[in-house]
């Protein structure tokens, strides 16, 4: 696959439905020390999604392996830089429950989680795309440049 | 356990609520916002139609704005006085804040005196996009006999 085609829209969405079952069960399990080492995970996964991009992510290999096979191609490929910014979104909001947690304000541990969940849901279940819905606001803010 | 339950519901609840309302505003034809009257879209490099422009707002990192595109450049392509342009937010910033667009793909619908009728952000659907062009005819039909600039 050409990589400045872009990349199958699809493979972010199934990437986003697992992380969003494991924030969900970060949630599940609360304020506690067995939640913040998942979010840990979760947060490590977010890391390999922003320097590799969402395709190169965990989530990303194991759609390409087991899903992307068993599915037609896409019928439009989508540029790789906003499920990108979107990890790297992800990686923002769970490392600071992250920190938090570790300095002993376990409670932030599930309230990021919580935040996170919802913008991966809404990815995976209606194509919601946090990068692309934000991208304008941040060129027009100044944070970000073309 | 069971608090985390409750939150864990809650929480769902919440993004399927947030996940129906964002779904339901995409390409949903809205009335148009309160503009500075006397936008000159040619300084900007717009030339509009003698009916209807679709004046699309895009970035290149917008997925959602090549399908709008398709659906918009089809009608367009049919003639009768309609006419599909797409800008790049990128190269239009000053036009973009002083339209109050927030987010690609946002379409203004601008009929032949250059008057903003109706705006759609999100993907449009061709029915969506018809549908903007009815309200166009009949806006027009109201503002007939009304000085123009």
């Amino acid at each position: 696959m050409n990589a400045s085609k872009g990349i199958d829209p699809r493979g972010p969405r199934v990437g986003a439905s697992i992380t969003a079952v494991l924030l969900a069960a970060v949630v599940l399990l609360g304020a506690s020390t067995a939640g913040l080492w998942l979010l840990t995970f979760i947060m490590l996964s977010f890391v390999l999604g922003t320097v590799r991009g969402a395709e190169g992510s965990w989530q990303g290999m194991l759609y390409k392996r087991f899903v992307r096979p068993r599915l037609g191609p896409p019928t439009e490929m989508e540029d790789r830089r906003p499920p990108r910014f979107a990890q790297g979104v992800g990686l923002f909001v769970t490392g600071v429950g992250v920190i938090l947690g570790f300095f002993g304000v376990l409670p932030a541990v599930p309230i990021a989680a919580a935040a996170a969940f919802v913008a991966a849901a809404l990815n995976a279940v209606v194509g919601l795309c946090l990068g692309c819905e934000l991208y304008l606001l941040l060129r027009r803010s100044g944070l970000v440049r073309a | 356990m069971l608090g985390q339950v409750i939150a864990l519901v809650v929480l769902v609840l919440g993004t399927a609520v947030l996940g129906v309302w964002w779904s339901a505003r995409q390409g949903a034809v809205r009335a148009p916002r309160e503009t500075p009257v006397g936008i000159d879209w040619a300084s900007s490099g717009i030339a509009l139609a003698d009916r209807v422009t679709f004046v699309q707002f895009s970035a290149e990192v917008c997925a959602a704005c090549r399908s709008t595109s398709r659906v918009l450049g089809g009608l367009a392509g049919k003639g009768d006085g309609v006419a599909h342009r797409e800008v790049l937010v990128d190269d239009h910033l000053d036009l973009v804040r002083t339209l109050g667009v927030l987010r690609t793909p946002t379409v203004l619908v601008v009929d032949g005196g250059g008057r903003e009728v109706a705006r759609m952000s999100g993907v449009v659907s061709d029915t969506q996009a018809r549908q903007a062009l009815s309200r166009v005819s009949k806006g027009t039909l109201e503002t007939e006999g009304e000085a123009r600039p």
